[in-house]
C-alpha cells in the first residue's frame, strides 16, 4: 500500500501535473474559442513550435541563429512548389520539404559553424537576406508576387478544411512533436553534448565531443521542424510571398520567443509566443499603421532588458529565486567545509 | 634507480616537437617518452611551455615541427575529440567546468564518451565522483564550487571517460601542505586504476613523491629527463628552476 501511495504521489508532482494541465487546456480551447481569436491562437502555437525549434540550436547548443524564418520559408516554398507544379499531395510535399531543408541546413551549417558567437548570428542574417532576394527574383516561385495554392475539397488528406479548428489541431500536434523532441534532448546524450558545447567548447572537445557534428545535428533537427511548420503555414493561408515568409523580423521574433520564455526550457517558447503574439496583434489592432513599427522598437527594448536582467527568460526567473537562496547556502557550506578540512589536518 | 614495475612500452612519444608564437619559441624541439603505467612529472618555471606542450599533445595546437605518436598511431595535428576517444584526456590549468550544469551532469558528459545511455552515464559519473571525493557536491552547479573542487571536478570528468593516459595540468596548485598529502595519495589512487599519468606541477615538493621520472622544461627546452632525485640535484635545474622563481616571469596559474 505504501508503494502505491508513493506512485500516486509521484504522479502528482508539479513536473507532471503542470504539463498535463497545459496539454489538456490546449486541446480543449477550440471548444470555447472561435473565429479570429482561434486564428491568433493557431499562430501562437505555430510560433511556439518555431521557438522550440530555435531553442534546440540557440538555447541548447548556444548557436543564436537569426535566420530561422529562412528554414520556415523554404519549407513553405518547397511544399507549395511541389503542390502547384507537380500536383504532389500536401503531406508528401511536407515530408519532401523537411528532407530538402534538412539537406540545405547541412550545406549552410558546414561553413557557418566555423564562426562563433555574434559572427555566427551576423552570417545567418546575411544568408536570410540572400535567400529572400533569390526568391523575389525567381520566376518559378512567382517572384515578388508569390504563390497561391489550389483550393481543394475539405479533407485531412488534402490538408484543407472549411473550419479553423482542424488547422489548430494539426499545428498543435506538430507543436507536441517539437515538445517531445525538447524533452528527448533534455534527457539524451545529444542534448548533454549540445549544452556542453554551449558552456565550454574547449572542455567539450577534451571529452570526445565532435563539435561540428553536434552543431549540425542541432541545425538539421531545428531546420526540419521549421520546414514542417512552414508547410503547415502555406496550407493554412493558401498563399505565400517572399516578404511574408522570409521577413528578418520573423527570425527575430522566433529567437525572441525562445529567449523570452527561457533558453533550453521545454515550455518557455509557449510562454514567449503568447507574449510576443499578443503584443504584435495588440499593437496592430490598437495602433494600426504605426503599430507595425512600434513592434520593432518593443522587440529591441525587450532584447536589451532580457540581456541585462534576465538572460534565462521567464522560466529562468521563476527558478532563479530558489537558486539564489540555494547558492548562498552552498557558498557558506563550501567555505565552512574548507575551514573544517584545514582544522582537521591541523589537529592530525 | 626506481624499480620498473611495468613492461616498458612507449604509450606516448614526442619527437622534435616545436611550437612558435610569433617570435617566441614556447616549445623548443622536445623529445619525450611516456611509458605505459608510468607517472611522469613535467616541471619547469612559469612560462616554460608546459601547458603549451599539453595543448599540442591533446590536439588543441598544431606543432610547427615534430611528431606525436600515441598508442602506435601518429596523432600529430589530429582533432582533439578523436584523440580523446583514443583514450587520452587532459584537465585544464585554468579550470573549465560546465558552469550551468550541475556536478553530476558535468561528469556525465565525460562518461558519455563510452556510454550512450544516459542512465549508465549517470551511474559511471556517480562512481567517478565518489572516487574523487565530490559525491557530496553532486547537485551543485559547476559554478558553485570552490576552485579546489572545480579542479577535482575536472579530474572526475576526465576519469569518467576511462582514459588510458591522463594529462593533469597543475591540479594541485594552491594547496596547503596537508592538502598536498591528500593530493599525492589521490594521484596514486588514479594510477592504481591503471591510468598512465603525465603530471604538470609547478611545485617540486608535490611532484617528487609521485613521479617515477621527471622531465624539466625551461624556455621551451627539455633540460633534464631523469629520476626525481637526480633531477632536483641537477645544477642546471637548480639554476634554471629555483633561480627564476623569484623573478616571476608572469604567472598564468590560476
Ligand atoms: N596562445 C598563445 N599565444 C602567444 N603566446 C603564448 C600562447 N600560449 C602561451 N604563450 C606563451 O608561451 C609561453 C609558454 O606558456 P605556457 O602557458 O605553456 O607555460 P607554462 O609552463 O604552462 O607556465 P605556468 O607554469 O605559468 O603555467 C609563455 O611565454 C606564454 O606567454
Ligand atoms: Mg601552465
Amino acid at each position: 500500500m505504501d508503494k502505491k501511495t508513493i506512485q500516486v504521489k509521484s504522479l502528482f508532482r508539479p513536473a507532471i501535473i503542470v504539463p498535463a494541465a497545459v496539454v489538456l487546456v490546449l486541446c480543449l480551447l477550440p471548444q470555447f474559442i472561435k473565429g479570429y481569436p482561434l486564428h491568433t491562437l493557431t499562430l501562437i502555437i505555430l510560433y511556439a513550435a518555431l521557438g522550440s525549434a530555435w531553442n534546440w540550436l540557440g538555447g541548447f547548443a548556444g548557436q543564436a541563429s537569426l535566420a530561422h524564418a529562412v528554414f520556415f520559408g523554404l519549407g513553405a516554398y518547397i511544399n507549395s512548389m511541389l503542390q502547384v507544379h507537380f500536383e504532389v499531395n500536401p503531406w508528401v510535399a511536407m515530408l519532401v520539404a523537411m528532407a530538402g531543408v534538412g539537406i540545405i541546413s547541412i550545406l549552410v551549417g558546414l561553413p557557418v559553424f566555423r564562426l562563433s558567437g555574434p559572427y555566427f548570428s551576423i552570417a545567418t542574417i546575411a544568408i536570410g537576406e540572400v535567400v529572400k532576394i533569390i526568391f523575389i527574383n525567381w520566376k518559378a516561385t512567382g517572384g515578388a508576387v508569390g504563390m497561391y495554392l489550389p483550393i481543394r475539397e475539405s479533407s485531412l488528406l488534402n490538408f484543407q478544411f472549411n473550419d479553423k479548428a482542424p488547422y489548430y489541431y494539426i499545428i498543435l500536434a506538430f507543436y507536441f512533436v517539437a515538445v517531445s523532441i525538447t524533452y528527448w534532448l533534455k534527457n539524451s546524450r545529444s542534448g548533454y553534448y549540445f549544452r556542453a558545447i554551449k558552456e565550454d567548447p574547449q572542455a567539450a572537445k577534451a571529452l570526445g565531443i565532435n563539435i561540428v557534428q553536434s552543431k549540425l545535428l542541432a541545425m538539421v533537427l531545428s531546420g526540419m521542424m521549421c520546414a514542417m511548420v512552414g508547410s503547415f503555414y502555406v496550407n493554412f493561408t493558401l498563399y505565400i510571398d517572399p516578404d511574408n515568409v522570409f521577413r528578418f523580423m520573423t527570425s527575430v521574433q522566433i529567437a525572441l520567443i525562445a529567449v523570452l520564455g527561457g533558453v533550453g526550457s521545454v515550455w518557455g517558447p509557449l510562454i514567449g509566443s503568447v507574449i510576443i503574439l499578443l503584443l504584435s496583434e495588440g499593437s496592430r489592432a490598437y495602433l494600426g499603421g504605426i503599430g507595425a513599427g512600434l513592434d520593432f522598437v518593443i522587440y529591441g527594448l525587450m532584447i536589451m532588458l532580457i540581456a541585462i536582467f534576465q538572460p534565462n527568460g521567464i522560466i529562468g526567473a521563476v527558478e532563479n529565486y530558489r537558486k539564489k537562496k540555494r547558492l548562498k547556502k552552498r557558498q557558506m557550506q563550501e567555505a565552512t567545509d574548507a575551514a573544517k578540512e584545514v582544522g582537521d589536518h591541523g589537529a592530525a | 634507480m626506481p624499480q620498473r614495475r611495468w613492461a616498458i612500452m612507449a604509450l606516448l612519444e614526442l619527437t622534435g616537437v616545436t611550437k612558435r608564437f610569433g617570435g617566441l619559441t614556447a616549445v623548443d624541439n622536445v623529445n619525450l617518452v611516456l611509458n605505459e603505467g608510468e607517472i611522469l612529472g613535467l616541471i619547469g618555471p612559469n612560462g616554460a611551455g608546459k601547458t603549451t606542450l599539453f595543448a599540442i599533445i591533446a590536439g588543441y595546437l598544431k606543432p610547427n615541427e615534430g611528431k606525436i605518436v600515441f598508442n602506435g598511431v601518429d596523432i600529430t595535428g589530429k582533432e582533439t575529440h578523436k584523440i580523446a576517444r583514443m583514450g587520452m584526456n587532459r584537465t585544464f590549468q585554468v579550470v573549465k567546468p560546465f558552469s550551468d550544469m550541475n556536478v553530476v551532469e558535468n561528469v556525465m558528459v565525460g562518461a558519455m564518451m563510452r556510454n550512450a545511455s544516459v542512465k549508465r552515464a549517470r551511474e559511471k559519473a556517480m562512481d567517478a565522483l565518489e572516487f574523487c571525493g565530490l559525491a557530496h557536491r553532486a547537485d551543485y552547479l559547476g559554478r558553485e564550487l570552490t576552485v579546489a573542487n572545480k579542479k577535482r571536478l575536472e579530474v572526475a570528468r576526465a576519469l569518467a571517460s576511462d582514459p588510458k593516459v591522463l594529462l593533469l595540468d597543475e591540479v594541485m596548485a594552491g594547496l596547503n601542505p596537508s592538502e598536498v598529502r591528500d593530493a599525492v595519495e589521490f594521484i596514486h589512487r588514479i594510477h592504481a586504476r591503471g591510468v598512465t599519468l603525465l603530471v604538470i606541477e609547478h611545485v617540486m615538493e608535490v611532484i617528487m613523491p609521485i613521479s617515477h621520472r621527471v622531465a624539466v622544461l625551461n624556455y621551451g627546452k627539455k633540460i633534464v629527463d631523469s629520476d626525481p632525485k637526480q633531477a632536483v640535484s641537477d645544477p642546471e635545474v637548480i639554476s634554471a628552476y629555483f633561480g627564476s622563481t623569484d623573478e616571476g616571469r608572469g604567472d598564468a596559474s590560476c
